[in-house]
């Protein structure tokens, strides 16, 4: 088991290759909320094989409870498997979307903020501007605490997903 | 063909002979299909007595139990005995009705999400869309319920999907369960590190459990035991796996096991679970669990290692098959003095009761075994009673120990008894159930009279919860709340009426005599024995305290309030 300390306690990244059926998204949050553990954020996609779906699934806690998780959800008819990843591993990313209020801020001033990042103005109405960003977590949070200062309105974030480098499945 | 006739021909490929079944508007079709099969209906009375009927079959033959009920409550009252298997690891399949699919999740009549409502207490479910999906379904059901680790799997039927005509090509599709894993075959190198685990170990334990039971491993364990010269204690479900008049045999341990087991469980310097989950009846206090001791892990479930104790060595598979090859890796050890420690321990703290005050439980179920010479099949239901049927019923024979073990059902041992006659006619069985659990499910006495099961249903009468009365006297300072069931029936008079042959036992003298009569009587029978009010159970680990504390004789001081769960 691998896991990166955060502020709460370890922060996990699970990468989940699971039958595409009706109730397995249920069956994997009943593994979790049967043990307390709370889920950060949990991304659901297709993957390359139409028969499967891919899950990547960020949550924190104590190691041995989530080995626990992670086992129980290896038992899972549906659940092709269940990994945990580290960030030496893995590729991590992740999107956001700021939606920042017009007044006091210029446009200039907000492409000011965001160049140093992997992000961009994608709207720009009469009231707000939506600033797309995409990169890993931790550059996510970064410029969202810089926005934060400029009036975020409202934010929607994708949860992280993750894909292993090299020959390894992830 | 509609899809009820493909899923009763797909029954019939796998074997079927039982439905325990209850009817409804959404199974019609099913129960319709019914008409014209080999497949034998047993009509029950109430749903939870479908489930544990199939649930006695089950353990009692090692096949799928099956259960057919409709939708709604019917579903719903099922849900106890699915619970209860799934604790234990039997295989079921549970077929439930359902409102037909355009109006699933619109409230229907008698509609429930089954699916839902089943999904925590299930090995796996399925919602059916179409008739065609029928035989791939039952096909993966039922090798997903036997195999690996077992366990219940529903299927939930909309009546559009039975009722409606099926127009596949065939009855035995493929299956498309590519995320069911079963244990790898394990490698020899494995093995034979495991083996070496043993090497030197003075004082080895082997922890028995279900697993090795489910396994069939009983001459596997025998030879081990008896190879490395090492004591066999079982759980609960365990006993069967190992001979229990055997003097390698500790009996059952845990938290009202033999002085003796528990004696070793602190004392040994190995210990090594067989297909047990060192559950908290077992390992009642992790933190002062065999101390200092090594800890092996036998089990087909890899999600049973490391989830309460960290073992030094694990191997993941079917316990027969590891214990066959381990047996040829491991050495006799040097444990005659650890013997020696063991028989001093039998000698000192041996079970015993007396009837002093009158008749005891305790002797009730010793004559039963001394009477059928402990060939019955024994099924249980949940308190005192079990605990003492535990102790006194010794279990020389595997797949004859019937009981709720995980779940801890009260209700289960009556009707699973019933289902265990069905699996096998030619045994003698014998349901052994305190006045509690028995009014739970008595209502399958019409069943048992209907089809003639001469199954002994002994009903150990106190007239008290006894184990949660127990705990009051213990521990709460015998402030007695909600266990006093004055207002019985007379047990007697309601077997006769269904037409079934009552007993009754109140004393001591007569108790024998009257005994070898009802054991002997030929179609089913109430054994009505009456025994003191006010018994306990010893010895006993308080829950959440370890070994070292076990109460062997009963106690002279205060006790404090447990603090493990139950």
């Amino acid at each position: 088991m691998t896991a990166i300390k955060s502020k709460d306690g370890f922060t996990h990244t699970i990468s989940m290759l699971v039958a595409n059926k009706p109730g397995v998204l249920v069956r994997i949050a009943m593994a979790f909320s049967r043990r307390g553990f709370n889920i950060d954020s949990l991304v659901v996609s297709p993957s390359a094989n139409e028969k499967f779906s891919r899950m990547t699934i960020t949550a924190q806690g104590d190691p041995e409870t989530l080995e626990q998780i992670i086992r129980q959800a290896n038992k899972l008819v549906d659940v092709i498997h269940a990994w945990e990843h580290n960030d030496q591993e893995a590729i991590h990313s992740e999107l956001a979307l700021f939606k920042v209020r017009k007044k006091g801020n210029s446009k200039s001033v907000i492409n000011g903020l965001i160049k140093a990042f992997q992000a961009r103005i994608i709207d720009d109405s009469e009231d707000s501007f939506i600033i797309e960003q995409v990169g890993e977590t931790k550059e996510l949070d970064k410029l969202e605490d810089i926005l934060k200062k400029y009036g975020v309105v409202e934010m929607v974030r994708t949860g992280k997903v993750v894909m292993v480098k090299g020959h390894q499945p992830t | 063909m509609t899809g009820a006739e493909a899923l009763i021909k797909c029954l019939e490929n796998q074997g079927v002979e039982y439905i325990f079944g209850y009817p409804g508007g959404a199974v019609i079709p099913i129960f319709d299909a019914l008409v014209n099969s080999k497949i034998k209906l047993i009509l029950v009375r109430h749903e939870q007595g479908a489930t544990h009927m199939a649930d006695g079959y089950a353990r009692a033959t090692g096949k799928p139990g099956v259960v057919c009920v409709t939708s709604g409550p019917a579903a719903t009252n099922a849900i106890t005995g699915i619970m209860t298997a799934m604790m234990d690891s039997i295989p079921m399949i549970v077929l439930t009705g359902q409102t037909i699919t355009p109006l699933l999740g619109k409230d229907a009549f008698q509609e429930t999400d089954t699916f839902s409502v089943s999904m925590p207490v299930v090995k796996h479910n399925y919602l059916v869309k179409k008739a065609n999906e029928i035989p791939r379904i039952v096909k993966e059901a039922f090798y997903i319920t036997q195999t690996g680790r077992p366990g219940p799997v529903l299927i939930d039927l909309p009546k559009d999907t039975t009722a409606g005509e099926f127009t596949a090509s065939t009855l035995d599709p493929e299956m498309d369960i590519p995320g069911y894993k079963l244990p790898a075959k394990i490698k020899s190198v494995d093995i034979k590190a495991f083996a070496k685990q043993f090497k030197n170990s003075k004082k080895p334990l082997l922890l028995v459990g279900h697993g090795a039971v489910i396994s069939k491993a009983h001459k596997e364990v025998l030879a081990f035991a008896e190879k490395i010269k090492a004591p066999v204690a079982t759980t609960l479900l365990g006993k069967g796996a190992f001979p229990e008049s055997h003097p390698l045999s500790l009996g059952m341990i845990g938290m009202h096991g033999t002085a003796y087991s528990n004696k070793a469980l602190i004392g040994c310097d190995l210990i090594c679970s067989i297909g047990s989950r060192w559950d908290d009846r077992v390992n009642t206090n992790n933190m002062e669990f065999c101390l200092g001791a090594k800890k092996l892990h036998i089990d087909i479930d890899q999600g049973e290692i490391n989830k309460i104790v960290k073992p030094d060595s694990y191997l993941i598979g079917d316990a027969k098959e590891i214990l066959t090859e381990l047996l040829k890796h491991v050495d006799p050890l040097e444990t005659g003095t650890w013997l020696k420690e063991m028989d001093f321990y039998k000698k000192e703290f041996p079970l015993h009761y007396s009837n002093e005050h009158g008749l005891t439980a305790q002797y009730v179920i010793d004559l039963a075994y001394q009477i059928t010479k402990g060939k019955s099949i024994v099924v249980t239901d949940v308190g005192q009673h079990q605990m003492w049927a535990a102790q006194f019923y010794r279990t020389d024979y595997p797949d004859s120990w019937l009981s709720s073990g995980g779940a801890g059902t009260m209700g289960y041992g009556f009707p699973a008894a019933l289902g265990a006659q069905f699996g096998r006619p030619k045994d003698h069985v014998l349901a052994i159930v305190g006045d509690g659990g028995f009014q739970m499910t008595f209502y399958e006495l019409a069943t048992a009279s209907i089809h003639k099961l001469p199954v002994k249903v002994l009903v150990i009468d106190n007239k008290y919860l006894g184990m949660v009365r127990q705990w009051q006297e213990l521990f709460f300072d015998n402030r007695l709340s909600g266990v006093d069931l004055e207002g019985n029936p007379d047990f007697v008079k309601l077997g006769e009426a269904y037409g079934i042959k009552g007993f009754h036992i109140d004393n001591v003298e007569k108790a024998q005599e009257i005994m070898t009569q009802a054991l002997n009587y030929k179609g089913p029978a109430i054994i009505h024995a009456e025994v003191i009010k006010e018994d306990n159970v010893f010895p006993m680990i308080p829950a959440g305290k370890s070994a070292y504390h076990m109460i062997i004789e009963p106690p002279t001081e205060k006790l404090e309030r447990p603090s493990g769960s139950t």
